[in-house]
């Protein structure tokens, strides 16, 4: 696969590993947070972090729109198929979520509920367009990139008039995000780690550009690198963070330059800027109420908004006890420091989202690293 | 066998469905095993037409395995239910390292399953049979309402008897074993994946469905000492070697890039986010063996039609937590854990 | 997040705004809606079934040569 094997190459891994344990300070520590789920993913999945001197460490962030999602919008989900008898069209991220009282989409299913997993909007509205009969909803999640791809469904159901389809409009903005960690780390202050730089994720920033990124590295301070998503990438972009850090500089680099410009897809930027706005705030898992940091759909597309369209309450469910979700998602613990990870909580019975979402820094520990966790901490 | 004579009309699998009558145990049944099952199976134990097939055993160890088959769809690149019920018993059976000699086939059928489809279905099932040399002399139809069964499920239990001095078995896996694989891993699950709904994308991936009882038997006749064989199916050649690895008690170390794949396979998995390790095979084996015995069990796996990319993926360790860690191919570490739920495509 | 990989765009429809991408041998119709002035032989990337941008081949040969150069050029810390 071209533009992809390339840069899994293992003879340059070599190379910039050494680079890497040459130009790492030994006299300090880098603690680099991945805010990209993508990212994670694929760290734990090459085994990224073997390459690396013990001083460079990854920390894992919120930056999977699954892990963040609150279990109440995914209570609404389930009650649109409960109480209006809609067809629901998830993407397979969702399905094994846990929701309040144990459900999930997939249980629903099981249980007889018309739950249908989607690879993209395009099979949300040909289901709509062969069920004229039913209404068709489609739960929509995700960071900037995928955003774009629910937009254009809108607008395309309004030119076909699809009156049968509507959107449950989950997406989330990547700045906000980044905001809300960057915030808690400063002004909470108690047993909080430290990040010393941001690998910028790859494909919203394809979508936005780099530009939104650079107040960051201003008012807060802190260098970001802008990383493709293959093992190279990573391992090159901790090299400028750590050059970054070595020199006192704290800006925004793109080291994704085959796909990520400054000003990002102008023409993807103007279809969600015509469909969507801005809420006021959104409630984020683990990180409370964070202002301006999800979307909506405008008012002229109301007729393709499901929250609009059926009646839903806002839930607000609560955490399980003794879940450390919420601190995992800021960085501010590891999954082997939660209670119920590995004991209670496991991939077959996962409690929080950072267990069943591949991306959450739990199913990524349990998958691919919890055996190194345990063996470093038996040494 | 001149069904003319018995039954007013010939059986019309163009048009016709099938319905109630089919399962109830008369003329309509007696009509529909003799023009279909029978004409298909078509083997001297089965025209005899008993509820069940008499035959004697050599002496010897005897093995049994059954299997229920409920995938969708139906037909898929590479095979269909059938065939995939008839390699899929006689992989059970193979892989206590015996020679499978019969098998029986109960169906359960819905009612307004097309008569032709089943046709195809019972025909495929036939020729599997007959190339495999391991015929089906007895089975079983019933006929559920409409609405309670999936098209059809087809369950099939196999026999066979295991030569003497053969012990494999998947507690026997010692550390320094070798762990050898016959071919690519995730055919079959690419394949079912690509023809299924809102996943279309097209490949000329094929489903690697096959009995694999002839490449056991010369494995078996060069290498009696094979500790563990297994088909890794459902879960793919992770959870396989998991189950391995917790029934013998040990660990693996697996080398990524000695695990065969076909790059249509690889840039699939690519697409739909699945780990290509977690996907199904459906005529694929592990053998776990003495190291001395890897080179030559590998020579007479790559002399066979069905074990031509066989390869020596890892090796057996001493691990009491039953880890399989795989070295990358990309240089780093990462461990091979058990699937977790069905494996679904991501955004993510 | 975002799963995303480049493919090579082989077949373009202008009248439905879709294109045929192929990866390793893969086939996959995507829709252009997001994108502009995609050409066949360009590569774009494929998100939930839509091109989310053009690929540039320049660039990448250059971040290919910066990997290349990493064990060469070293800033020792400072």
């Amino acid at each position: 696969m071209k533009y992809v094997d390339e840069f899994r190459d293992r003879q340059l891994a070599e190379q910039l590993a050494k680079a890497i344990a040459a130009e790492a300070d030994s006299a300090r520590e880098y603690r680099l947070m991945e805010f990209c789920g993508g990212h994670t993913h694929a760290i734990f999945r090459y085994g990224v972090q073997d390459l690396m001197p013990e001083n460079v460490r990854f920390v894992h962030g919120p930056g999977c729109p699954v892990c963040v999602l609150p279990i109440g919008r995914i209570d609404n989900a389930i009650q649109l198929v409960q109480q209006h008898d809609v067809i629901l069209c998830s993407y397979g991220d969702l399905l094994r979520v846990p929701a309040s009282k144990r459900m999930s989409l997939l249980k629903l299913k099981a249980a007889g509920g018309d739950v249908r997993m989607v690879y993209s909007t395009q099979d949300a509205l040909r289901i709509a367009r062969e069920n004229p009969q039913r209404q068709v909803v489609f739960f929509a999640i995700g960071f900037e990139t995928t955003t774009p791809p629910t937009a254009m469904a809108i607008k395309q159901a309004q030119t076909e008039g699809l009156e049968n389809f509507s959107v449950f409009c989950n997406h989330v903005l990547t700045p906000a995000a980044l905001t809300a960690i960057l915030g808690s780390s400063e002004s909470s202050g108690s047993g909080d780690v430290a990040i010393d730089g941001f690998f910028g994720p790859s494909h919203v920033s394809s979508v936005i550009g780099s530009r939104p990124y650079e107040h960051f590295a201003v008012h807060y301070h802190k260098p970001v690198v802008i990383a493709g998503f293959e093992p190279l990438d990573i391992m090159q972009s901790t090299l400028m963070l750590i050059r970054q850090l070595n020199a006192g500089r704290t800006e925004v680099e793109n080291e994704y330059t085959r796909l990520v410009s400054r000003d990002g897809n102008t023409k993807a930027q103007a279809l969600v800027a015509e469909v969507m706005e801005r809420r006021a705030e959104f409630e984020w898992r683990g990180l409370g109420m964070v202002p301006d940091s999800a979307l909506q759909i405008r008012t002229a597309f109301a007729a393709f908004d499901a929250e609009k369209r059926f009646a839903l309450s806002a839930v607000s469910a609560s955490d399980i006890k003794g879940c450390e979700c919420p601190r995992i998602l800021r960085g501010q613990k590891r999954p082997t420091d939660c209670k119920l990870f590995g004991t209670v909580c496991t991939p077959e019975n996962p409690m929080g989202s950072c267990m069943v979402s591949s991306e959450g820094a739990c199913a990524a520990y349990w998958s691919y690293g919890r055996f190194r966790q345990t063996q470093q901490q038996a040494q | 066998m001149n069904e003319m004579i018995r039954f007013s009309q010939r059986l019309n699998t163009r048009d016709n469905t099938v319905d109630l009558s089919h399962g109830s145990g008369g003329r309509a049944m007696a009509q529909l095993i003799e023009a279909l099952f029978i004409k298909h199976f078509d083997n001297e134990l089965l025209r005899q037409a008993n509820d069940q097939a008499a035959f004697n055993v050599s002496a010897g160890r005897m093995v049994m395995s059954t299997d229920g088959h409920v995938i969708s769809p139906l037909f898929f690149p590479g095979g269909d239910i059938g065939s995939l019920s008839v390699h899929g018993t006689i992989n059970d059976v193979a892989m206590s390292g015996a020679r499978p000699l019969y098998l029986s086939a109960g169906f359960i059928l819905e009612e307004g399953f097309p008569l032709a489809d089943l046709e195809r279905i019972v025909a495929s099932m036939g020729e599997a049979a007959a190339a495999a040399g391991v015929p089906v002399v007895t089975g079983d139809t019933k006929v559920v309402e409409k609405g309670k069964g999936d098209g059809v499920f087809i369950t099939t239990t196999g026999i066979g008897v295991v030569p003497e001095g053969v012990h494999i078995s998947g507690e026997r896996a010692q550390p320094g074993d070798a762990i050898l694989l016959s071919g690519s891993i995730g055919d079959h699950g690419v394949a079912i994946m690509s023809s299924r709904e809102n996943l279309e994308f097209e490949t000329t991936i094929e489903s690697d469905s096959a009995a694999l009882h002839t490449l056991v038997a010369e494995m078996v006749a060069a290498v009696p000492e094979i500790h563990c064989l297994r088909d890794p199916t459902r879960g793919g050649l992770a959870t396989t070697l998991n189950e391995l690895a917790q029934q013998s008690g040990i660990g693996m170390r697996l080398d990524e890039s000695a695990i065969p794949i076909k790059p249509q396979v690889a840039a699939a998995c690519e697409l739909l986010g699945l780990d290509p390790l977690y996907v199904a095979n459906e005529g694929k084996l592990i053998c776990i063996c003495p190291a001395a015995e890897a080179e030559r069990l590998l020579a007479v796996m790559r002399a066979h039609p069905l074990g031509r990319e066989a390869a020596m993926i890892g090796t057996v360790s001493a691990d009491p937590n039953g880890f399989v860690e795989m070295q990358t191919r990309f240089g780093g570490s990462r461990v091979v854990d058990w699937l977790a739920g069905e494996q679904l495509p991501r955004i993510c | 997040m975002c799963l995303a990989i480049p493919a090579r765009v082989v077949s373009i429809d202008t009248a439905s705004d879709m294109a045929t991408v192929d990866l390793g041998g893969v086939q996959k119709t995507v829709s252009l809606a997001l994108v502009e002035g995609v050409q066949l032989d360009d590569y774009v990337l494929v998100h939930v079934g839509y091109a989310l941008n053009k690929l540039d081949p320049e660039e990448a040969e250059r971040t290919l040569q910066i990997f290349a150069e990493a064990g060469m050029l070293r800033e020792a810390p400072s």
